[in-house]
């Protein structure tokens, strides 16, 4: 990776846009705003680390959520149980969550195609299960934060701001990783690994390492967003830790926003989410909410697979400058 | 658990006695569980065996299956609360409604990216199940519901068979042999075969490939419906409870092997004993835990399945 690279406009623009997004709350000072773009750039953060080992390394994961939700439980522990501060909590909420990839990486990575996928859907739900047995995680039960707790960061509302502000940090953060990663000869490894990757071995690419290292890369983020959102949740459960809905959901906005670019993923988190608000208040949609996510899921498969910016960045040459 | 056999009753009297007691309770609860966990295991089998039967046509992995083990409980429950016809007759019913399904789904769903990376596959058949799950949450809401329906039961020795139970496993063990029938004795049967082992050399022997894939997947989707009726008859059960048997008919079809209608049935049978013997030594909640560890475990040990298949 060279510091040109860096000067990239597309970069910036990607950047811009998720600051604007994020700055909006913080102008208007609205507590509504600011939980409705928390979700976005949780699902930003999400799916951008989702979208290094999917779209770059071609390896679907569907048990993804498994790092979110093992983060937030490590995260939640030290807080609750042992009394750390929440930074350190975070830290480690991420480095378990990055461990645990490491490895599983040396394992399940192994495994081609299908058999990846199912795999990671096994141990989501080994992990689910485990956890609900776990008892230094309160089991079944979970862990539940004392509301004195946020006194220390001045009070819940501050708290919850400064929440905000982390996950806003992390987003932009991502965006550069995935840039830095997408434009540097690693990047380009793991692109190699995705079109062929018996090719990429003969052409020199030690694929067990990149996989791997490309694995942890990509959950590392979503544990430290795990600490955070559980934190201000308040408390964590194992089916609100594991839910391999939301592991699914992340999958979609890459898909809808294109898997493979730096833009996407945050275009298909912000898609995904506004569409999903919007239905959840409209009182035709309301109930049948999930069917309509389905139907628009099936027609990008059928119709775009290479979603909206993979779709424009084939058809519009001159935007791949622009969107990266 | 105690298990030694007491075969001096010189020693202690009382407390021998006692001990054989404790141990002729303990070798009873373990036939009892285990009879359960078998006969419950056939019907996984068929569960299974609807999975991997498309998976090895077509290397689909159908992520709509649970979905369609619940749209058959449904279906099941309608035909016999609504229109009061036998639960066993409704079953033929629920098979050629699924059967029908299952074809439709390959038309819209799957045909288009049939050849297109697996990702593509697994997220047509994600959007299909999300499709079912939303309407059927719709119209069916998630408040549980039972087929009340029971053919009493028959006590051998210290083991209490269900009549329902056991009219399933036997219907199961039929099912088997019918899908062998036509898999091998068939003309349809041999074309599926022979897509299977070679779509492009197939359509060049004239074989309509498309129409045989499509047909697969409704024979797959028939299997879950079935197996979904069938579990109507003895379990509760909401539109979400299809995903616990998905995920089992995952476990099941790598013990199985994928493509392999008896190691669907056999692997089955394996995941039944099993969920029947582990309550006995550990709590009923490390059931899911110990079968997920042994479901990766032999991914990575074995990814074509325990008892083996072609690929």
């Amino acid at each position: 990776m060279s510091l040109r690279n860096l000067r990239n406009p597309g970069l910036w623009i990607t950047v811009l846009a998720v600051a604007l997004l994020g700055l909006w709350p913080i102008v208007t000072q609205r507590a509504s705003t600011r939980e409705e773009i928390f979700t976005v750039m949780l699902s930003v953060v999400l799916a951008s680390s989702l979208n290094i080992l999917l779209g770059y390394t071609g390896y679907v994961s569907f048990g993804h959520i498994v790092f979110f939700g093992l983060g937030g439980y490590v995260g939640l522990y030290l807080i609750i149980v042992q009394g750390w501060s929440l930074w350190p909590s975070m830290i480690a909420g991420g480095l378990a969550a990055g461990l645990l990839a490491l490895l599983l990486g040396q394992a399940i990575l192994r495994l081609r195609g299908s058999y990846f996928a199912l795999a990671t859907i096994g141990i989501n739900e080994a992990m689910r299960a485990f956890i609900n047995n776990f008892e230094p995680f309160g089991g079944p039960t979970g862990l539940s934060l004392n509301f004195q707790t946020y006194n220390q960061y001045g009070g819940a509302a501050n708290a919850l701001w400064l929440i905000y502000y982390i996950v806003l940090i992390l987003a932009v953060f991502n965006i550069f990783l995935s840039y830095i990663v997408k434009t540097s000869k690693f990047g380009l490894g793991l692109m190699a690994i995705r079109e062929d990757e018996d090719a990429a071995e003969v052409m020199g690419v030690i694929t067990p390492r990149s996989k791997t290292w490309a694995y942890v890369l990509s959950a590392i983020l979503p544990g430290v967003v795990g600490v955070l959102f559980f934190f201000k949740n308040g408390n964590i459960e194992p089916p609100q830790a594991f839910r391999l809905h939301l592991s699914i959901e992340l999958l979609v906005m890459v898909m809808l926003g294109g898997y493979g670019t730096v833009f996407g993923p945050l275009l298909g988190a912000v898609g995904y989410q506004r569409l999903r608000g919007l239905l959840l208040t409209s009182d035709l949609f309301k109930n049948i909410q999930l069917a309509v996510a389905g139907l628009l899921l099936l027609l990008i498969i059928l119709f775009i697979p290479a979603g909206a910016v993979g779709w424009l960045r084939q058809r519009f040459p001159v935007v791949r400058r622009f969107i990266p | 658990m105690c298990l030694s056999p007491s075969s001096q009753p010189s020693v202690e009297k009382i407390g021998s006695s006692l001990s054989k007691a404790v141990f002729r309770g303990g070798y009873m609860d373990i036939l009892a569980f285990l009879t359960d966990g078998l006969l419950i295991g056939f019907v996984y089998g068929i569960a299974a065996m609807g999975l991997t039967l498309i998976w090895g046509v077509m290397n689909v992995i159908n992520l709509s299956h649970g979905s369609i083990i619940a749209l058959g409980m449904f279906a099941l429950y309608f035909l016999f609360v609504s229109l009061g016809i036998n639960p066993y007759i409704g079953v033929v019913l629920v098979a050629v409604l699924g059967l029908l399904l299952g074809m439709v789904i390959y038309a819209v769903a799957i045909h288009r990216v049939i050849n297109a990376p697996h990702l593509s596959t697994l997220l047509a058949t994600f959007a299909v199940n999300m499709i079912i799950i939303g309407l059927g949450t719709t119209a069916f809401s998630t408040s549980p519901r039972n087929v009340d329906f029971s053919l009493g039961s028959m006590s051998i020795g210290p083991v209490t068979i269900l009549g329902t139970r056991a009219v399933a496993a036997i219907a199961s063990v039929l099912i088997t042999a019918a899908l062998y029938y036509f898999l091998y004795r068939t003309t349809l049967g041999k074309y599926v075969r022979a897509v299977t082992d070679n779509r492009a050399a197939a359509e060049l022997m004239g074989i309509p490939s498309a129409r045989v894939l499509a047909f697969s997947f409704g024979l797959g989707t028939m299997l879950a419906a079935i197996a979904g009726g069938l579990i109507a008859t003895f379990f509760p059960f909401t539109i979400l409870s299809g995903t616990t048997y998905e995920l089992k008919s995952f476990v099941i079809g790598v013990l199985g092997g994928v493509g392999n209608p008896l190691g669907a049935l056999i692997g089955g049978l394996i995941l039944g004993t099993f969920e029947g013997i582990i309550p006995y030594f550990l709590p009923t909640s490390w059931v899911p835990v110990l079968e997920f560890i042994l479901f990766v475990v032999i991914l990575l040990v074995r990814p074509t399945g325990l008892l083996g298949a072609k690929k």
